[in-house]
């Protein structure tokens, strides 16, 4: 991939909403050629989404989120792909890795509560045919997420003026 | 009581209007009050939380987790000693390998270099070291302040040096000779420039160098700023041909890796310029302090340098931003090659640089330093620092926009 697009990568890992116009200025670029990178960054799905981070302790309906370890019979020919399909389709299901270690997927859940994750994780995961085993863990508190940390938000320490 | 009735004597003998001011050295009487500091006082009075601020002269990143990580580890080991007073050997080693890697340049770590508490420091040994009462030294202006009021102080006279926008703020051969008498002996370079983002290459340097050759002048070079230039490299007046025995280059951290509240900075030269200076150093500050020598010798380390460069990209990219939308909005603004400083001329206004920066904090809520405080040829533009956020920046743009659609 080219610096450009690196760069314009990084800028909206940071701030999604930087205009076209704006990033080009940054970057030294045209805006022209930065919105092309952009369209071929997306239609190439390397941009997948644009999303807000949202820190859901501060809103009043709190989820709760909890990290599964699931350990299952890879399938002949296809491994662990379907079976990451059949899990990943859940909107409950909020991410799903492939793990090297002592377990092979990573699913990330969420629910309104406690029971609803237990009920997703008894009813649906569990019994999945090659489903061996499930570990939950609830997620007590997000400290960082995808880089940015939560509840940092301290006043710029520094002097109005200074030489 | 007899001790009593002597103390009450002695006060009766003190005039009773007279200010203990009369016990003040007259150099430090002389220093006319900071410019800068009487702004201070105006936007920090006006206590409004929605002000913006271009005015400050530090990152707006805090120092790298890493550094502060080793910092604070190596006081939980109880490093909290004296150091040598030239600084802790390990650092004067780094620093040696850094400089000769990023600008080439050559210093022994044993004899050519003093860690010194911030550049600040760098700035008061080198020119207490070099003056006897009556030396000139030449200041290319509008600059950053502390070189005048500490050549005030040594008795020496500074001599202040117009640079022009039209020539990008650099120092020409031409109005260097002008500033040239008998009585020069130290040039003053700071360059990249704090307060007009100018830069001065190899090239400009050049005619530079003969000229301080010719005239038997000594050059003291603040580099503080050199990591933070853009397009090109930083080019250290020490490396130019025969200079080295003829500069003192004063640098630092605190700016390329944001650690301005550490004072963390260092001088280096000949190393009989050197031993002058430490001489100074042992007397007044001993050593700087280990924890801030500890944090930037981890700065200096690979992943400390990344951090470095990362932030280096954040400002230029800025850079760019503030100097297209100050030219957007109407005001001429010369391109600022290095620091984080952009330096727009606000002469169409018709108003002076102050009157300029108080109606802008009153009515736009945006805070910049008027250029009159930085010396000749500082009046008609405005000091605008970048190191801020891009939204921030933005709306900074928008609303000085306004301002000046109003007044127009």
């Amino acid at each position: 991939m080219n610096q450009l697009k690196l760069s314009i990568l990084d800028l909206l890992k940071e701030d999604a909403r930087l205009s076209a116009a704006t990033i080009a200025t940054m970057l030294g670029s045209t805006e022209a050629e930065v919105a092309a990178a952009i369209d071929e960054l997306e239609r190439d799905h390397v941009i997948v989404k644009y999303a807000a981070v949202v820190n859901w302790s501060k809103v009043d309906d709190e989820k709760v989120t909890a990290m599964i370890e699931v350990e299952c019979t890879p399938e002949r020919g296809r491994g662990f792909e379907s079976i990451a399909e059949r899990i990943f389709l859940y909107p409950e299901v909020k991410s799903v890795y492939l793990m090297s270690g002592a377990y092979d997927l990573c699913v990330e859940i969420e629910g309104k509560n406690l029971k609803e994750v237990a009920s997703f994780v008894s009813n649906k995961l569990a019994t999945i045919d090659s489903v061996i085993s499930t570990k939950t863990f609830f997620i007590l508190k997000k400290y960082k997420q995808d880089g940015i940390i939560f509840e940092e938000f301290e006043d710029d320490g520094r002097l109005l003026v200074s030489p | 009581m007899i001790r009593d009735k002597e103390m009450s004597q002695t006060a009766v003998e003190i005039p009773e209007n007279s200010g203990v001011e009369r016990f003040l050295s007259s150099k430090v009487r002389a220093i006319p009050p900071s410019g800068i500091r009487r702004f201070f006082d105006l936007v920090s009075n006006s206590k409004d939380k929605d002000i913006i601020s271009l005015g400050v002269g530090e990152p707006d990143f805090v120092t790298p987790w890493r550094v502060r990580d080793a910092a604070v580890y190596s006081l939980e080991k109880g490093r909290t000693q004296y150091t040598a007073n030239a600084g802790m050997p390990e650092l004067r080693d780094a620093i040696a390998g850094y400089l000769n890697s990023q600008f080439q340049l050559d210093y022994d770590p044993a004899k050519e270099i003093v860690v010194t508490v911030g550049g600040s420091e760098g700035i008061d040994l080198a020119l207490r070291a070099l003056l006897e009462p009556g030396d000139e030294v030449l200041v290319p202006e509008p600059t950053y302040l502390p070189y005048g009021p500490i050549t005030a102080l040594t008795g020496g006279v500074p001599v202040g040096i117009e640079t022009f926008a039209k020539d990008q703020f650099k120092l020409t051969a031409e109005n260097l000779r002008a500033a040239i008498t008998p009585r020069s002996k130290v040039l003053v370079l700071c360059y990249p420039s704090n307060p007009t983002g100018g830069i001065m290459t190899y090239e400009d340097m050049l005619p530079i160098a003969k000229l301080v050759r010719e005239h038997d002048l000594i050059v003291i070079t603040d580099e503080i700023y050199a990591e933070l230039t853009y397009g090109s490299k930083h080019v250290s007046f020490a490396s130019l041909p025969g200079m080295k025995d003829r500069t003192i280059l004063v640098s630092g951290f605190s700016k390329a890796f944001a650690m301005t509240g550490w004072r963390m900075g260092y001088v280096c030269g000949h190393p009989d310029l050197i031993s002058a200076m430490l001489k100074i150093h042992q007397y007044t500050i001993m050593c700087a302090p280990i924890m801030a020598q500890v944090a930037a010798l981890e700065s200096l380390s690979p992943t400390g340098l990344e951090e470095k460069d990362r932030m280096i990209e954040s400002y230029n990219q800025r850079r760019r931003l503030v100097v297209q939308g100050f030219r957007q909005i109407g005001l001429p603004c010369h391109e600022p090659q290095g620091a984080f400083y952009a330096f727009p001329s606000i002469q169409s206004t018709g108003m002076s640089s102050e009157e300029f920066a108080q109606r802008l904090v009153l009515e736009a809520k945006v805070a910049a330093v008027p250029g009159h405080v930085f010396g000749k040829g500082g009046e008609g533009f405005l000091r605008c620092c970048y190191a801020t956020s891009v939204s921030q920046l933005n709306e900074a743009l928008e609303r000085i926009g306004n301002f000046l659609n109003k007044i127009k």
